[in-house]
């Protein structure tokens, strides 16, 4: 099993649900998350002076899944996150050494 | 007539309790949208306030009170208020009261329109076409009903602003939102309130604040401005009821359904206020609220993004006040009687008036929006209205 891992654009995260619930995965957790990547910031103004705001708001989505599905999760969640503009996110995929379910207290494999 | 001091206070007071509903509007509206456009929606009902106020001293006072051209429109007479003073004359208040007085109802009636852009408006194009909604809609309508026109002299009843407030802003932004188009993704992805609270204090602003739009209406202190102020709140608080239970018969009773209900019962009593009795306004509350509800339930399964209602809200409660106006209207308030008291020939007044405002609201409007659509463009970009309103039209954030 593979834990995944993507930082995306708030804006696509309705695209990237449903892109992943029309190939059968429904299971993710998400967090808003900030921060800074090749995108650097926006800048914002308030009253007078510019600020430049370089932690910018992300949704992490994070999902464990088989290892066969990897590929495919990969390629959804590129295809739905993509807007070709810089910032769009980065994905990482972690190994999974073990995982409970909670409810049962069995071992999930 | 002299000036009357107790008149004129209460008529200053009642304006500043006016003034309140604009920016309520805002935050009723605010905590309905998204978290990425709260700042751009208290902003265009702070924007409607600034831009109608500085456009009423120009011409907006003069083409609404102005003396009547053809029963259409004032004229320009009191242009930059020349000619408005501060000596009572004819009146017991001072004219220049009136113009400020009447100011307020302008402003909140823009306010009220931003319903239908909400999310996905081009600031600047708002601006010129709020400019031109408040000129060739507003200002003609509230001539027709209050300034000397047409419907004035025909006898159509409009207390405080029934037809000319929430008929004009409601059928206007049934117009606006099918020339401007859905947001993206509505009907796709659910678009959740981001603060109820937020919701529900726009709605104590605008419940209190109403208490000033239609008791001030009587224009003095006396038993009819208290007459209003009862029907009023009694309307407001079984419209709440009442739309709380339609939505309770299916699921759970919203909160949000409970506000929304209380705006429904102050739109639908604003024209009847100084002319019906409280048994009357009992019935015109709970019909505003369950009616409102079902327009609302109706634009949904039509998947019509007029995004927070003002249509289902104000401009078919504005509708039903109107025509109950000339249903409940009675003598023992007013000198007026309706159609429960035998005097078909005051609903049929009512009716032209109102259905008059209907058409003409909802067809300028849709003028008005197509001609700024092909020269301006209505909506920001894609991408813009993906990252949200308020930074992409403001440059500012709600911090996290």
């Amino acid at each position: 099993m593979k834990m995944i891992n993507a930082i995306i654009r708030p804006e696509r995260l309705d695209f990237v649900k449903k892109a992943l619930e029309d190939q059968g995965f429904y299971a993710l957790t998400i967090t808003e998350v900030r921060g800074r990547g090749e995108q650097k910031g926006i800048s914002l103004q308030f009253r007078g002076g510019k600020m430049l705001v370089d932690m910018l708001p992300k949704i992490k989505i994070e999902m464990v899944v088989e290892d066969k599905d990897v590929d495919r999760v990969l390629e959804t969640l590129c295809a739905a996150a993509r807007t070709d503009k810089i910032g769009d996110g980065k994905i990482f995929v972690l190994p999974v050494e073990r995982s409970v379910r909670v409810r049962t207290g069995e071992e999930i494999t | 007539m002299v000036l009357d001091s107790g008149a004129t206070a209460w008529i200053l007071a009642a304006t500043a309790l006016v003034f309140i509903m604009t920016p309520g509007v805002g935050f009723f509206y605010g905590g309905m949208v998204r978290r990425k456009n709260f700042i751009s929606m208290v902003a265009l009902s702070f924007i409607a306030f600034a831009l109608v106020s500085v456009q009423w001293v120009i011409c907006g006072y003069s083409l609404s009170f102005g003396p009547d051209i053809g029963g259409f429109i004032g004229n320009l007479s009191y242009v930059l208020l020349n000619n408005v003073g501060m000596d009572a004359g004819d009146l017991i208040y001072p004219p220049i009261l009136f113009v400020m007085w009447q100011l307020v109802f302008a402003t909140v009636s823009l306010a009220i329109l931003t319903s239908a852009c909400a999310e996905r408006v081009k600031l600047s194009s708002f601006i010129v076409l709020g400019l031109l909604w408040t000129t060739l809609v507003y200002d003609p309508l509230a001539h027709w009903a209050w300034g000397g026109g047409w419907a004035m002299t025909l006898g159509s009843l409009d207390f405080a602003g029934g037809t000319v407030v929430h008929i004009s802003s409601g059928f206007g932004a049934l117009a606006l939102a099918l020339v401007i188009g859905k947001r993206v993704g509505f009907g796709k992805y659910a678009m959740e309130p981001h603060n109820i609270p937020m919701t529900l204090l726009g709605a104590t602003m605008l419940w209190f604040g109403w208490f000033g739009f239609n008791s001030g209406s009587a224009l003095t202190a006396d038993g009819l401005a208290a007459n209003a102020f009862l029907v009023t709140n009694t309307a407001a608080a079984i419209g709440a009821l009442a739309w709380l239970g339609a939505s309770w018969i299916h699921g759970k009773p919203s909160s949000l359904g409970m506000a929304s209900g209380a705006i429904a019962g102050l739109v639908a009593i604003t024209p009847a206020a100084g002319f019906v009795d409280t048994k009357a306004s009992l019935v015109i509350g709970a019909v505003a609220g369950v009616l409102c509800y079902v327009c609302m339930l109706f634009r949904i399964r039509k998947n019509l993004d007029e995004s927070l209602d003002a249509w289902a809200i104000h401009g078919m409660g504005g509708l039903w006040g109107a025509l109950a106006t000339g249903i409940f209207a009675t003598a023992a308030v007013n000198k007026y009687t309706g159609l429960l008291y035998g005097n078909v020939d005051q609903f049929i007044h009512n009716a032209m008036g109102a259905f008059a405002a209907v058409a003409y609201a909802f067809v300028v409007t849709y003028i008005i929006a197509v001609v700024v659509d092909k020269t301006m463009g209505l909506r920001v970009s894609e991408e813009e209205e993906y990252v949200g309103l308020d930074i992409s039209q403001h440059g500012e954030r709600i911090s996290n």
